[in-house]
């Protein structure tokens, strides 16, 4: 559908309880969902021909430690035909597994595992599911929040053991991650003294 | 007496002219037909990601630059489009115009490049001179906007860094009037050229389906006749008030793909052209003080530019709590930032979706049944730049 507005009618009213929340903002519309729900909701917006969001754009997701529910999976979808775009969200624990959509769109397949060699989510019936993007045989996940910047090893050449070997980081000096928030205004107390304020008003 | 035969792993790359980069590509050969490629990628991964949460938004932009690194301009661009749109702040007319010339200067830089390596790969050396010298002169106009050659670092929320020095503008237009000569000497090389028509005609075609499917997007979607481009059917900037056309392929082949770049260096071209002759004088970035940091003479006379400058280059802006994807047409297609702002002066969260990274995964299906030789041509014409798939 053209219309934005008319399009989250009608996703709110065929897909019902699968779908917890629906936003428009930025002339996109947000969707959440439950992990169990994903492959319908996807296989809908894919097929019906009032959506038609036929091209996966990326796969991501957010790392929020302090949650319980610590991953927000995220899925950009785009419909040529109606010149929209639509993300698909839900969160997941940290060890839960979640279901692939490679059977859906081939394109997926890359993009999670992307996912799941950054953030260390699995995916259920993936073709291939290995590491992608970090070194043969790198350990961690580096996009998780808790993962430092400068990594936990670094890869030298050996002059005595004529190969390439991997030790712990050893820095001249820590980086420094300088929080230059003003204190009149960035401190954290101020700022939820601002925020409570905001809400009482 | 029969003879057992086996299929032979070949390792292509990581070292590989022909590999446009730090790319493994692990191909099992039966004789000399390909039964399977397996890319292996993040040869070139270097976290900019990660990195981007570290930074405040304005020293975020540089590691857009290193993204895909012969069109850098345009990556910028898509950072500096989600921020405003957070910020909800509006970029001058001029601003808008410069920033579209120096995308359309990015897109013959990448497509020169493209073509003409591409030639190269099957086997014509001449294109490339001819080709380098016109990027060299298109680096300069790089340079003297912005300082440096490559890196530029020129796009900010809210418009550019500086204004066009004198002279360029005309020596922008001077080129215009003399490039569309070389696309014509280039096209008279490889165009109708035997060679080259039996290397890419009918090599690695992608259908109108599975280039949805995969994902795909810019040359590798037209090419393939869908006409799709975001210039077009998502205007930013002012996109919307110049007149162009979008080349679509029609066989979504090698060759279809190589017309369909050769026609969009022509278009971009003419929108060079008519962003010089719409363009006023006026502010290059937005006036909000907030954002824009102020000009060198403010500092020196007025108290408050010089407490806006120093807030800007110590703490930077802070951008509402908010999250939006947004996209460009990059020269190879749909580049994506998909920002998340906490409310601080860095991003929360920062994904790229970089197109080379959709295209390339899909050279398994795409060189199956192919024989070797084809493999530089197919992966010529998917535009990599290990820059952007890696990240």
């Amino acid at each position: 559908m053209k219309n934005l507005i008319d399009l989250e009618k009608k996703i709110n009213s065929e897909l019902t309880t699968k779908i917890n929340r629906t936003e428009i903002k930025h002339n996109q519309i947000y969707l959440e969902t439950d992990k169990d729900d994903l492959i319908d909701v996807v296989l809908f917006l894919k097929t019906n021909n009032d959506t038609k969001f036929r091209q996966l754009i990326d796969i991501t997701v957010t790392d929020y430690p302090e949650k319980n529910q610590r991953f927000e999976v995220v899925y950009l979808f785009l419909s040529h035909e109606f010149n929209q775009r639509l993300i698909l969200k839900y969160t997941i624990a940290e060890n839960e597994i979640i279901p692939s959509i490679t059977s859906i769109f081939p394109g997926a397949n890359w993009m999670e595992r992307e996912v799941f060699d950054m953030y260390g989510v699995s995916f259920k019936d993936h073709p291939d599911l290995r590491r992608i993007l970090t070194d043969y045989g790198f350990e961690g996940h580096p996009l998780r929040k808790d993962f430092p910047l400068t990594g936990h090893t670094e890869v030298r050449y050996s002059e005595d053991q004529k190969k390439v070997i991997s030790e712990p980081v050893k820095l001249e000096q820590n980086y420094r991650n300088f929080d230059y928030e003003s204190p009149w205004e960035g401190t954290k107390y101020i700022k939820e003294e601002l925020d409570n304020n905001d809400k009482k008003n | 007496m029969t003879k057992k035969i086996k299929n032979l792993n070949l390792n292509f790359g990581p070292q590989h002219p022909a590999a446009h980069g730090v790319l493994r590509l692990i191909l099992e050969l039966d004789g000399e037909v390909v039964e399977k490629a397996d890319p292996h990628i993040g040869l070139l991964h270097r976290g900019t990601e990660k990195l981007l949460e570290n930074k405040t938004y304005m020293q975020a932009v540089p590691y857009f630059d290193r993204l895909d690194y012969v069109a850098p301009m345009n990556q910028e661009h898509a950072f500096a489009l989600a921020t405003e749109k957070i910020l909800e702040i509006d970029v001058p007319i001029r601003a808008q115009y410069i920033r579209v010339i120096f995308c359309e200067i990015g897109r013959i830089l990448s497509h020169i490049l493209n073509v003409t390596t591409q030639a190269m790969d099957v086997g014509a050396l001449t294109p490339t001179l001819w080709g380098f010298e016109e990027r060299e002169k298109l680096m300069g106009f790089y340079e003297r906007v912005s300082g440096s050659r490559l890196h530029a670092n020129y796009f900010r929320a809210g418009g550019v860094h500086q204004d066009l020095p004198q002279g360029l503008e005309e020596d922008i237009a001077e080129f215009c009037e003399t490039f569309p000569k070389i696309i014509n000497d280039l096209e008279s090389l490889l165009t109708d050229n035997r060679i080259f028509k039996q290397r890419n005609v009918d090599i690695g075609v992608v259908t109108k389906q599975d280039a949805l499917d995969y994902s795909f997007s810019g040359v590798m979607i037209r090419g393939s006749g869908v006409p799709w481009d975001l210039r077009k059917s998502q205007p930013y900037d002012c996109y919307e008030q110049l007149d162009f056309k979008i080349p679509v392929g029609k066989n979504g082949d090698c060759y279809d793909r190589y017309l369909c770049r050769i026609e969009e260096m022509k278009e971009s071209v003419s929108i060079i052209k008519q962003c010089l002759s719409k363009m006023e004088k006026g502010p290059i970035k937005s006036l909000d003080g907030k954002i824009s940091p102020p000009s060198k003479k403010e500092i020196k006379q007025s108290m408050e530019a010089l407490i806006h400058h120093f807030k800007l280059f110590t703490e930077g802006y802070r951008v509402p709590r908010d999250e939006i994807y947004t996209a460009v047409e990059a020269p190879k297609g749909e580049f994506g930032v998909y920002l998340i702002s906490d409310g601080s002066n860095k991003p929360y969260k920062c994904k790229i979706r970089a197109p080379g990274f959709s295209h390339l995964q899909s050279m398994d299906y795409l060189i199956k049944g192919h024989m070797l030789a084809d493999v530089p041509a197919v992966l010529g014409s998917l535009d990599i730049v290990f820059g952007e798939v890696d990240r």
